[in-house]
């Protein structure tokens, strides 16, 4: 009996699980995935939640309902991966685990220790997160009651997991504080380590002028160094001071812990992988998918989804003593929320950035590329219907995993 | 292409400056760089950032991330801010002759 086991449980480890399960012959593969929660969060959602458009209860389901049935899951912490010995050691029962194919799905996560004084007195009081789900939560209790003031979002460095994610934040602020009537009192400021925007030059333009035009300040070339709680500001690397009445931060993004502990990962604990067969590069019997994989293109769902059909081909190619095949090109593709029931989309890879188009039937859409639409808002909203009851169980989707140039322009 | 002159050489550039071709690089064009970007002294220390970034480039295929150069090399982010002040990763990439980091996407 031959083993495939998948570490970690989220959405790129579960349509792994899913994909996986109808592939091999269960007479001769057993397929185990462990993870160390048993709760799924749909993580797009946790933006949502400050501005009351969802509900903690929008966004959690049991993980064990998405798994298929012949596959073991495992409920406990990862000690040690043991890659030259094809081990894992688990924390529960100190089990270990022999396997013949590993997939590393143990994503990304917050690391706001990494920024000096940012879990000070404040944390959660004045300065918030919104990548979990506490965080979120608490910055809707404070925003519910909030008068009004200077409202600041830093982004503390990169890469962070959805890139958009901070844009889409600073829209719906300007969108929630006018739904409440204060929009007048309140200050919004954007402090990025990017140039600008966004990390690529066209839709950094496009997306810099909305945010002018939603008066939001931006204060570019940012690298925050600390947090000083006492006097309200955060303090840049270069000695700018920016004041705030609210901090809202996206905290250093890294890979899993056992990750580092295993010996595994680069400077931020992300597993070095190729950019194109998604085979680790160290280990030929290891393949890295989602968030947790050092590839230079953004860290989201949509991403996990693109590498989805590239690995399981490799996969399978590799059992069959196959080279692998250098297919992954990057494709993410990321709805932007814009506030006032609109919504953007953006298409792009490695290579190409994201263009003004149709998407994705050429010159039809129904989706307008790099441009405010009310039907992207409403893709957006749909898409957590598919994240749950198609894309998780390994569903197919009507798009390609390779981008195309067809219905864009330049 | 728009062309420049370091000492004494002529040297492709791009729009913002960075050498086009890192292989045209050498230590008198770093200097002068340098001076362009307002460091007047090239330092023990501003050389073992600049040596990491090109060794980096010549392994990975690109300039290096600031996180890169501080776990790499040791020095703190706040001593890399006072080597090379506002953009360090971004400035000593130019210095060194490589294109500018791409670490974020």
């Amino acid at each position: 009996m031959k083993t495939l086991l998948i570490l970690g449980g989220g959405t790129a480890g579960t349509m792994v699980a899913n994909k996986m399960s109808h592939h091999l012959d269960p007479l001769e593969w057993r397929i185990i995935i462990v993870d160390e929660n048993e709760t799924h969060y749909y993580q797009p959602g946790f933006l949502f939640i400050p501005f009351e458009i969802y509900s903690p209860s929008d966004v959690v389901k049991p993980k064990r309902d998405f798994y298929p049935s012949n596959v073991e899951f495992v409920h406990s912490q990862i000690e040690i991966i043991e890659p030259d010995d094809n081990r894992v050691r688990l924390t529960r029962d100190n089990r270990a685990i022999d396997y013949d194919y590993l997939v590393i799905a143990t994503g990304s996560r917050i690391v706001p220790e990494e920024t000096e004084g940012l879990t000070d007195n404040g944390w959660r009081e004045n300065v918030f997160d919104f990548y979990t789900l506490e965080g979120a939560t608490a910055l809707n209790r404070f925003l519910k009651f909030w008068k009004g003031g200077r409202l600041v979002l830093n982004v503390a460095e990169m890469p962070i997991k959805c890139p958009v994610a901070p844009l889409e934040f600073l829209f719906l602020a300007d969108w929630f504080f006018h739904e409440r009537g204060i929009r007048d009192k309140v200050e919004l400021v954007y402090a990025t380590p990017l140039p600008g925007a966004f990390t690529k030059p066209k839709a950094s333009s496009i997306l810099g002028d909305m945010l002018k035009d939603k008066n939001i300040l931006v204060e570019p070339d940012y690298m925050i160094m600390e947090v000083d709680h006492d006097k309200s500001v955060i303090r840049s690397y270069d000695e700018r001071e920016v004041p705030y009445d609210v901090l809202v931060s996206v905290p250093v993004n890294m890979g899993s812990e056992v990750i580092d502990r295993s010996g595994m990962g680069n400077e931020l604990s992300f597993v070095p992988t190729d950019n194109h067969t998604l085979q680790s590069e160290n280990w030929e019997n290891v393949w890295v998918i989602g968030d947790a994989a050092d590839v230079p293109t953004s860290k989201a769902g949509s991403v996990a989804h693109f590498m989805l059909d590239v690995l399981i081909e490799n996969m399978l190619r590799h059992m069959e003593g196959l080279d692998p095949l250098p297919k992954f090109d990057g494709h993410a593709n990321c709805f932007i929320e814009s506030g006032f029931e609109n919504g953007i989309l953006i298409d792009f890879n490695y290579d190409v950035e994201p263009l003004p188009g149709k998407y994705p039937l050429p010159g039809f859409g129904p989706f307008s590329l790099l441009k405010e639409s009310p039907v992207n808002h409403w893709g957006k909203m749909m898409f957590r219907w598919i994240y749950w009851n198609v894309l998780l169980k390994g569903g197919e989707m009507p798009f390609e995993s390779q981008m195309t140039m067809a219905g864009k322009w330049n | 292409m728009t062309t420049k002159e370091f000492a004494g050489a002529t040297m492709e550039v791009n729009e913002e400056g960075f050498l086009v071709d890192p292989q045209m690089w050498n230590k008198d064009i770093a200097v002068a760089i340098a001076k362009e970007e307002g460091i007047d002294e090239l330092t023990e220390d501003h050389w073992k950032v600049i040596e990491f970034c090109r060794q980096s480039a010549t392994d990975n295929g690109a300039a290096p991330t600031l996180r890169q150069i501080t776990s790499g090399t040791g020095i703190t982010t706040k001593e890399l801010f006072k080597l090379y002040p506002k953009g360090p990763a971004k400035k000593v990439a130019k210095i060194s002759g490589l294109g500018k980091p791409e670490g974020c996407v």
